[in-house]
């Protein structure tokens, strides 16, 4: 009746896993309670729950993403602590089976649940206002896809309170994924709460391509998009091209796992090696799906904080698309050990060492788009000056292990570890970091606090420093990543200092919650009211903050690149402009559609029957999901009139305050 | 039904926004090649495991390429039919198109019948996908494609209800471009298909 279901699934053993559990728990009641106490369900419901506005989509990536944050956060503390203890006999306080699954998903979420909603959310968020249309492409899809990667999450979190989550790394490399070596329901946690969440991915890629490329404002054309767009549009078409091949892989690997299959088996002819070639064919563009919107954030920031236009704009699109294409031909540098000998290692070791030089490029154009400007150093352009540097670092690093003999001696060990981070926290998590402040007040209509801002930056920037640099070290005295303990007691110090690091970095963690409350609870003196804190350059700007449902009462007509800073110049020359009618058309949007949340809700069921072989619940689940499909394809109301009086109404106001 | 996008066509110049009609099949495009993309991938692992037969059976003594040659004319004609299906919408010729309906989609059971008693006898003969990694990578690329097939055929189903209850509606009809798109699709994919695995793979 329950498959594999019974009450030992509950680690009631496990102290650290029930307290955990008991924190997330109580947590979610607490919230529950606390929405049906004050009432807000139906607002919930309404205005989030079932919108289909992608500005409220994104906004929800973002706080997902957040939320995820934290419990990944953790994860790495457990780890640090656990290390910084675990010399010499000491076997700390994580029992192996516990550390492994903390390090699986640690990499799991940091990737999956923290940086690609991150991104996601801001590419939501900011793109139909970029190129000045209402919405995205399917703003139903959107839905779904938000929801489906929440499933994902959602399953991720359940893992920690109902079974166990893969204790075989945040790419479960077979032979040890495999149902002889990993009987328990880990691995298939990490590969159905992946797999739901990629098609939410995928869709929103395919979403994302064909708004980039079918739906601009009138006269914006592909070379006066902004780069932050053709980013997005980069990264979007990796998603399109990478993600189904992630599906493939795992859905081989769910075969063999599910009904003895022999893909990736020591048996039956099974070659282990393709699975990880697969899953890197998927995972280096998925690197560059994590960065390139984050390039993207810091050429706005940048251009904007600097008073100039972006150096090199053509310059800095033909950089991104050439990162986009090289993206697929350097995945073997991941395992240059697999012994593919000479001439392979040597072909993949080149191209790695030349996608430094897009990278390269876009470097120097944001050096010399700051060169001779009048730089603001507010939030935004703090965390892109952080990024410069440490990217760099991370980026050196890189090139120094894709040289295969030095790979060799630096695979696996703690001396990669402390790249990636270089480059995923550097890069990444800066950019998204940049990107929420710059945003934030176009999203909720107030900016956020500086100085707490300033505190959190400071701190996570040391706090990256103290945390990692030791890492390098460590892996040049050979120590290996995923250690639960460790015999030789000269890499204890070390360990101890990254230990403090990530202390630093839980300050600056607290720091942006405090800047979050003092910003919400003063935030009637930092409101935004002419919708352009920044003297920004780029349409989003010239809307109301934050915008209504419809962005634009009317489309705007843009002339050149930086469509906004064009028509603030102009108008200050022309001030007649201001004052002629504005004839406004009734627009039609689409309506609220709870399709997206049902679905989620689908699947979460299918994914935690299938996860735990409740047949008839797989069953049950996959109807209810086709029967949410049917109801969606019957309605008869897909959109609704805005008039032209509360277009009228939005749109005066704003000009109004303009005129201020 | 009125189109999203298009109000301010009449102050706009003609690059704005795309039509919802083509916003709807060019993200179905894309949307199929990531489709081709994940078939790819597939692709790829059977020409790594194609000879790890670990001591069992071959393609070359398993496959009939009769019966395969038959498959691929019931796969072909039926798009043919959803072709003709195409031009009957164009008329709005409602009974042409539940018969141009019928006839892609008992062509494409026919063509899945056929797919499911070949698996059927080779699991008889003790050919299953748990012999060999080989005979894995063969039952999930076919059986994907059978898979995509079937979700076909629920789906046509689906779309001759939704004719018959909301008529030539606009959502409708870009609904219905999609299946046909996607029907050619699985054409393309079958093509390659029935070439990698069945002529190169039939070859003693």
């Amino acid at each position: 009746m329950l498959g594999k279901l019974s009450w030992s699934a509950i680690p009631f053993d496990e102290p650290i896993d029930m307290v955990a559990s008991g924190f997330m728990i109580v947590g979610v009641i607490g919230i529950l309670l606390w929405l049906t106490a004050t009432g807000k369900w139906p607002y919930l419901w309404r205005e989030w729950l079932t919108s289909v506005d992608h500005k409220r989509i994104g906004v929800m990536y973002c706080v997902l993403a957040l939320v995820m944050l934290l419990r990944g956060f953790v994860d790495a503390m457990l780890m640090r602590s656990q290390q910084a203890m675990a010399a010499g006999g000491a076997e700390g306080y994580l029992p192996p089976e516990h550390y492994d699954q903390i390090f699986s998903a640690h990499g799991t979420i940091m990737i999956f649940f923290m940086a690609m909603p991150f991104m996601i959310g801001l590419m939501n968020f900011v793109l139909p206002l970029q190129l000045g249309v209402r919405d995205v492409a399917f703003p139903t899809l959107n839905s779904v896809s938000l929801w489906l990667t929440a499933s994902g999450v959602l399953l991720t979190n359940i893992s920690l309170v109902i079974g166990e989550f893969a204790k075989t790394g945040w790419l479960a490399y077979p032979p040890l994924s495999e149902l002889k070596f990993s009987p328990g329901v880990g691995v298939d946690y990490y590969l159905w709460a992946l797999q739901i969440s990629g098609v939410g991915t995928l869709m929103s890629g395919i979403n994302l391509v064909t708004t980039i490329l079918k739906m601009r404002a009138p006269g914006m054309s592909y070379m006066r998009m902004p780069v932050f767009c053709w980013t997005a549009l980069a990264s979007n078409l990796l998603i399109v091209a990478a993600f189904p091949v992630l599906t493939a892989t795992f859905g081989m690997l769910l075969l063999d796992r599910y009904i003895g299959f022999h893909f990736f088996t020591t048996t039956g002819g099974g070659n282990p090696m393709m699975y990880i070639n697969l899953i890197w064919a998927w995972g280096h563009p998925e690197v560059y799906i994590l960065i390139l919107p984050a390039f993207g954030v810091f050429s706005e920031v940048i251009s904007t904080f600097s008073g100039k236009p972006l150096f090199g704009y053509r310059s800095m699109v033909a950089a991104t698309l050439a990162i986009c294409i090289l993206s697929f031909v350097v995945w073997l540098h991941h395992f240059f050990t697999m012994g593919a000998g000479a001439d392979v290692n040597g072909f993949f070791g080149v191209m790695t060492m030349i996608i430094a030089v897009p990278t390269g490029v876009k470097v120097f154009n944001w050096l010399f788009t700051m060169y001779g400007g009048r730089v603001r150093f507010s939030l935004p352009i703090l965390w892109s000056l952080g990024f410069m540097v440490t990217f760099v670092i991370g980026g050196m690093t890189g090139v120094l292990l894709a040289v295969p003999p030095a790979d060799f001696m630096l695979h696996n060990s703690l001396f990669l570890i402390a790249h990636f981070h270089n480059v995923v926290i550097g890069g990444v998590v800066f950019g998204a970091m940049a990107g929420y402040n710059y945003w934030f007040p176009k999203a909720f209509g107030f900016t956020l606090d500086e100085a707490w801002g300033r505190a959190s930056f400071w701190c996570w920037l040391i706090g990256f420093y103290v945390a990692f640099m030791p890492l390098y070290w460590l892996g040049l005295m050979g120590m290996t990543r995923r250690m639960q303990h460790y015999d030789d007691p000269q890499w204890q110090p070390f360990l101890v200092v990254a230990a403090c690091g990530v202390l630093l970095i839980l300050a600056g963690i607290v720091c942006q919650i405090i800047q979050l409350i003092v910003s919400i609870r003063t935030r009637a003196d930092r409101l935004d009211r002419t919708g352009d804190p920044w003297n920004g350059r780029t349409l989003e700007w010239s809307t109301p903050s934050p915008p209504p449902a419809w962005n634009y009462a009317l489309l705007p007509e843009v002339e050149g690149e930086d469509a906004y800073w064009h028509m603030k110049r102009k108008a200050r020359e022309d001030r007649t402009a201001q004052t002629k009618a504005r004839d406004y058309e009734p627009i039609d949007m689409p309506v609220n559609s709870p399709t997206g949340f049902i679905t989620a809700f689908f699947a979460v069921i299918t994914g935690f029957a299938l996860i735990w072989h409740i047949w008839w619940l797989v069953g049950l689940g996959l109807a209810g999901a086709f029967a949410t499909t049917m109801v969606f394809a019957w309605r008869d109301v897909q959109e609704q009139e805005i008039d032209v009086e509360a277009l009228a109404r939005v749109d005066r106001a704003h000009l109004a305050s303009l005129a201020q | 039904m009125t189109d999203t996008t298009l109000p301010m066509a009449s102050h706009a110049r003609k690059d704005g926004p795309a039509s919802k009609r083509i916003i709807v099949a060019y993200g179905f495009w894309i949307f199929l090649l990531s489709d081709i993309i994940m078939f790819s991938a597939i692709f790829a692992t059977y020409a790594v495991l194609v000879g790890a037969t670990d001591g069992g059976p071959t393609g070359a003594e398993l496959f009939d390429q009769k019966r395969v040659a038959i498959e691929t004319l019931c796969l072909l004609f039926s798009s043919y039919a959803c072709g003709m299906m195409s031009l009957a919408i164009e008329a709005k010729h409602r009974l042409a198109t539940y018969g141009a309906a019928a006839v892609t989609f008992a062509l494409g059971a026919v063509f899945l019948t056929l797919e499911l008693s070949e698996f059927a006898g080779m699991i008889a003969e003790g050919a299953t996908p748990q012999r060999s990694a080989f005979l894995s990578a063969f039952f999930t690329l076919v059986g994907c494609h059978g898979a995509h097939v079937g979700f076909g055929l629920l789906w046509l189903v689906v779309m001759m209800a939704q004719l018959n209850a909301k008529g030539f509606r606009d959502d409708v009809l870009r609904r219905l471009a999609c299946f046909s798109l996607f029907w050619h699709a699985l054409d393309i994919i079958w093509v390659a298909l029935f070439s990698i695995v069945y002529l190169m793979g039939g070859r003693v």
